[in-house]
């Protein structure tokens, strides 16, 4: 047995299909990921990428048609949003909605009844002198993608998941994004320590470097058609686009 | 004996949830209470506000009985004429004299402590020119009072320049039937602002109340309802816009859950320059509810621009998800969101009000306040 294999798997995605509607947007999509690890999606616009990481949150209207989704090792497709996110699975949306009325503090009042926590989470991202505004009303793109930092760092997830958190960010926001992202991965640990995993969608992979990932994969219409090291699938993704990724699957 | 009027004080000191309070750390300008017919509390702290039970002040002021029903038509429906035919007028006398600015609010309260009991009244509130009010008035039925009657005439006259805003907080019992019969007479530069605030059950409320606005006159009506466990809230505003540049907004934000609301609204520009406007937004919470809002514009002046909006939606499916991605629970993530919608409607409101409002609609949506 070797040494990676002592360690916890924490979600484990197997033949996974899904539908929204009539419309199949995965097809067959493996993935395992252990504690610690942190895996790398790419794939061009609308290749079902968010769905993926969607359908693992459960929102309602990703339906799995096929396959299943283990979490730590229970199968959670009947488990609601709401005890995925107890249970430890986390998301950062692409493209999170406003919520009118609700400020930013009193949600995080809910979510985190101690108030002093959630002042100082929102410290760690800046975010203090948002408390009393609505939840992304007004948000530029930028502090929309800080915000779901935030309400990740409230919730703690040991599952964390991140879509496009660096899609419409300025360049000096990276750094701190990245850290954030870091953090609430755990990689400031020893990586025998860490128990928390995560998965990173992007098309840029601007934050790749500055972050260390363990794995990559290419999802092109649905299909995961290739995996390896996340720097080289991002070399090759800005040499070639992902012309060569889906040419290699086919010739397979 | 005793035992009535001990219990009646513990539940007259509970009545700051409608704005009254009786420990005095609340800053007032003076303080009415009717408890069922009883007048248990008429007091004022400014000696430019006049505040006293309408049977004296048909005594002090020969004016006052010129102003009975001028506003309000007598004949209007049987609840007018019920009021009409009463011997012993119940009711309070609100009247500010020229020129004079209260700065803390005057609050009064219309209170039923005994099941069954029929309270009808008539109000008068007058501010002569160039004077400034803000009334608070809290409208409840006691902790042991399911059943009852409210029935209410109030006519208030706001002089040319004088400032009105009257705040209502209604928190009836489950089958308490309430209709207010409120008209309000707007002279030159004057401005009423009226604002409604229902957020427990009650059984029925019918109110039209209607403003009369002269020349440069303005009236804002907001309402911020939560009908639920199968009330009906039958609410309108209407503004009469006679005076030349006078204004009218009229602004409901109603929730319903198992309810059904309806919301009218009515503005009739008849001078030069004069804009109406009325928005309606509404939650339906459940299968079982209805929002039936029905604005209604009339002009009669080449001159007036009159508008209106309205939306009435459901909750939207992807702000819960998001909520209970978060690891709310559907009922607290629904709370929510309700909370915040209702508390939207609070934003134009005064400082003074908005804290206790928050407070409200916190408990009016928290699962408790259910």
């Amino acid at each position: 047995m070797s040494d990676i294999e002592n360690i916890n798997v924490l979600l484990e995605v197997q033949n996974l299909t899904v539908e929204v509607g009539d419309k199949r947007l995965l097809q067959g999509i493996d993935l395992v990921i252990r504690e610690g690890e942190t895996h790398i999606i790419f794939g061009p616009n609308g290749s079902g990428k968010t769905t993926l990481v969607n359908a693992i949150m459960g929102l309602p209207e990703y339906k799995v048609v096929d396959g299943d989704i283990l979490y730590k090792g229970d199968s959670i497709l009947e488990w609601n949003l709401t005890r995925r996110a107890k249970a430890g699975i986390g998301l950062a949306y692409q493209h999170p909605p406003v919520v009118e009325g609700v400020t930013l503090g009193l949600l995080l009042k809910t979510m985190v009844p101690d108030k002093k926590t959630s002042e100082e989470i929102a410290r760690k991202v800046h975010m203090e002198d948002y408390l009393e505004r609505e939840v992304n009303v007004g948000f530029s793109g930028g502090e929309r993608k800080k915000d779901e930092l935030l309400q990740l760092l409230a919730q703690s997830p040991q599952l964390v998941m991140f879509d496009e958190p660096d899609s419409g960010v300025d360049v000096d926001s990276i750094k701190l994004m990245v850290g954030i992202i870091r953090r609430l991965l755990e990689k400031n640990k020893p990586i025998r320590e860490r128990k928390n995993g995560g998965i990173i969608v992007t098309h840029s992979g601007m934050i790749l470097e500055q972050l260390h990932a363990d794995k990559g994969y290419v999802i092109v219409d649905g299909r995961m058609l290739c995996s390896g090291p996340p720097l080289d699938i991002f070399d090759q993704i800005k040499k070639f686009g992902f012309e060569r990724c889906i040419k290699e699957a086919r010739e397979k | 004996m005793k035992e009535k009027d001990e219990n009646l004080e513990e539940e007259i000191s509970g009545l700051h949830r409608v704005g009254f309070d009786v420990t005095g750390e609340t800053e007032r300008s003076g303080s009415f209470l009717i408890a069922d017919d009883k007048t248990a509390e008429s007091k004022s702290k400014e000696d430019s506000l006049i505040v006293m039970p309408i049977s004296f002040s048909l005594q002090v002021y020969d004016w006052v009985k010129d102003l009975l029903f001028s506003l309000v038509d007598r004949e209007q429906d049987e609840f007018t004429k019920e009021v009409a035919s009463q011997k012993e007028l119940l009711g309070s006398f609100v009247y500010v004299k020229e020129g004079a600015k209260i700065e803390a609010p005057f609050q009064s309260c219309f209170f039923m402590h005994s099941q069954g009991f029929k309270q009808i009244l008539h109000n008068i509130i007058v501010l002569e020119p160039g004077s400034e009010l803000n009334i608070i008035t809290g409208c409840a039925t006691g902790n042991m009072v399911s059943l009852g009657s409210h029935i209410a005439v109030t006519e208030m006259f706001v002089r040319e320049g004088a400032n009105l805003t009257y705040t209502m907080i209604h928190d009836w019992g489950a089958e308490v039937v309430v209709y207010p019969r409120a008209a309000a007479d707007v002279g030159k530069d004057g401005v009423f602002t009226s604002n409604y605030i229902a957020l427990t059950r009650v059984k029925e409320i019918q109110s039209n109340p209607i403003a009369y606005l002269a020349d440069g006159a303005k009236a804002k009506f907001n309402s911020i309802i939560y009908g639920r466990a199968g009330s009906v809230f039958d609410m309108g505003a209407r503004g009469i816009l006679n005076g030349g540049n006078s204004g009218c907004e009229i602004i409901s934000r109603v929730a319903s859950e198992n309810s059904r609301l309806i919301l009218k609204s009515y503005i009739e520009g008849n001078g030069k320059n004069t804009k109406g406007h009325t928005e309606c937004n509404g939650l339906l919470l459940d299968e079982k509810s209805s929002v039936y809002a029905i604005p209604e514009l009339k002009a009669g002046n080449i001159d007036t621009e009159l508008s209106h909006e309205a939306s009435i939606g459901k909750i939207a499916g992807e702000k819960l998800n998001y909520l209970m991605s978060r690891g709310l629970d559907e009922d607290s993530a629904r709370s929510l969101l309700v909370r915040g919608f209702l508390e939207k409607g609070i934003e134009g409101l005064p400082e003074s009000l908005k804290k206790r409002l928050d407070k409200m609609i916190e408990v009016a949506t928290s699962r408790e306040g259910v």
